[in-house]
């Protein structure tokens, strides 16, 4: 369903004014896509805490769950967690900027939340569907870096300033890997619209693979796991989480934020896991497509499928999380610049040779 | 409607770089910025260039605007000095600013400016590559001799001294 759907949709049925339909249609797509970012960040929370807990031999929470007394696994930890943040006393810093203090965390949520607009859910679920969707994305990703500025220096402390600091010329670096390895699959779907790169990702290759562009050549395969790392630093995860880096920034950027704000922080983080695999499993592995071709196709399969592998690529990022130590500042940029940058390189002019021979 | 849309943004472009002129904080100026860019990312979308629009985003705000906050952030409150703008030369200034706001009226007003469809393009980025790599290759090569030599020029003075 993009906007333009749900207007037409609403159109056939009340006459009103364009600009109330627009205005619903667009409002409609934003709870969705916040009730998408708050049951993901909920879900995705609770899950890192029990993953890394069996990961490190213990059993992770399990106080708060449904029933009277200790309920089962802990499974309404992160709710419990929610409304603690909610009621914490909001505190701001005598010497922070007050103003940019406070709209920091929301300029960090706008980039994922307005990055989301163009993510297609399934077959039909997008909320807009662009020319330039897979562009539209990137560019908008640019706002978190902004909002993490801010908070840095609205705080007024040296933890935060660092931090802050750290993050922007992690995030910088790491966009260019990460592009230059987008663009080698763009070489193949020759779109930019991100229903139009799953779509060109139909079919099957070598007669039994899925036609997914990881498998379309070696160097595609190769642009996978490029932009996946560097998807990951852009994220600010472990192993690349030194703009948090708890034993040394005490927490970073978001040092002197507590309560609802602080929470914000958090929600736009996975928010951005989610935007980081979307692209992942919409550029790589087939989107909404089936694994076999011509099997369980359809539009609620499609969503099926969609939210299956972007489970996984999730869970992946949990796994990196609780598995890789964090890297040092110089170790981060040296990856970067020496190793990713120069192998992207390569694949770009890989890819290209690919299309222009083989087809 | 798109009337209310293009005016609403037309004025948020304008308030906002009155802002950024205006402000006597560099941050806050900085930061009205990211509103004049978005406005004028909103221009390009309303004149059907959507792979203007993303550019003017990805560029101007993920880029440029982070560079500029970087460098003020560096600067101000940590080590305690004040930025803020300070305004000289008032005189002059408002002259050539006259000069050029006279010069842009007329520009606009006797270009003989190409009137062509107005039909919405269907998709703008496959016509931009194909200009690009044919009619335009020239230029577009010279922008990127260009900008190869700011890379070299910022890997040269950053450079450890050795």
């Amino acid at each position: 369903m993009t906007i333009d759907n749900i207007i037409q949709w609403f159109q056939s049925w009340f006459p009103v004014n364009v600009m109330v339909l627009f205005i619903t249609s667009v409002l409609i797509a934003a709870v969705v896509i916040f009730a998408i970012m708050a049951v993901n960040a909920l879900v995705a929370v609770y899950a890192e805490r029990k993953i890394s807990a069996f990961m490190q031999d213990r059993v992770g929470p399990m106080g708060q769950g449904p029933g009277l007394h200790a309920g089962k696994w802990g499974l309404l930890q992160t709710i419990a967690d929610t409304i603690k943040l909610i009621l914490k006393e909001d505190i701001i810093p005598k010497a922070a900027d007050k103003k940019l203090f406070i709209i920091a965390p929301f300029i960090i949520f706008l980039g994922a939340f307005i990055a989301l607009a163009a993510m297609p859910f399934g077959p039909y679920l997008i909320a807009s569907d662009m020319n330039i969707g897979i562009f539209y994305i990137l560019a908008v990703s640019s706002f978190g870096v902004i909002g993490i500025i801010l908070a840095a220096w609205s705080s007024d402390n040296k933890w935060s300033l660092y931090g802050g600091m750290r993050s922007a010329a992690q995030i910088i670096s790491y966009e260019i890997p990460a592009a230059l390895s987008l663009v080698s699959v763009l070489l193949l779907t020759s779109t930019l619209s991100m229903q139009g790169i799953i779509q060109s990702q139909a079919g099957t290759v070598w007669g039994f693979l899925p036609n997914w562009n990881i498998f379309n050549n070696p160097f595609s395969f190769l642009a996978f796991f490029i932009y996946f790392i560097a998807g990951v630093a852009e994220t600010n995860r472990t192993p690349f989480d030194i703009p948090e880096a708890e034993s040394e920034l005490v927490a970073g950027f978001h040092t002197e934020y507590s309560g609802m704000r602080w929470a914000f922080f958090f929600l736009s983080e996975y928010g951005n896991m989610l935007v980081v695999c979307g692209l992942t499993v919409v550029a790589f592995l087939g989107g909404w497509q089936s694994p076999i071709a011509g099997v369980m196709e359809g539009a609620w399969w499609g969503l099926f499928w969609f939210l299956t592998k972007l489970t996984a690529t999730i869970f992946i990022m949990i796994w990196f999380r609780w598995t890789f130590p964090r890297l040092r500042v110089d170790q981060l940029m040296n990856v970067a610049w020496k190793i990713l940058l120069p192998i992207a390189l390569f694949n770009l002019f890989g890819v290209a040779i690919w299309t222009l021979l083989v087809g | 409607m798109t009337n209310i849309v293009f005016w609403f943004f037309v004025i948020m472009t304008i308030t906002a770089a009155l802002m950024v002129v205006l402000s006597k904080n560099l941050i806050y100026a900085a930061i009205a910025l990211l509103v004049t860019f978005l406005g004028v990312a909103a221009m390009y979308v309303f004149l059907w260039a959507d792979f203007i629009a993303g550019t003017q985003v990805m560029i101007y705000i993920g880029g440029i605007l982070i560079l500029l906050l970087f460098g003020i952030m560096l600067t101000h409150k940590i080590t305690s000095v004040r930025i803020s703008h300070t305004n000289v030369q008032r005189g002059v200034g408002a002259l050539i600013v006259a000069a050029i706001f006279v010069g842009l009226v007329w520009m606009i007003n006797f270009t003989p400016w190409l009137k062509v469809t107005t039909q919405e393009p269907l998709q703008t980025v496959h016509s931009i590559g194909t200009l690009l790599m044919t009619d335009f290759l020239l230029p577009f090569e010279v922008a990127s001799v260009l900008l190869l030599g700011a890379l070299i020029g910022a890997a040269v003075l950053a450079r450890k001294e050795t």
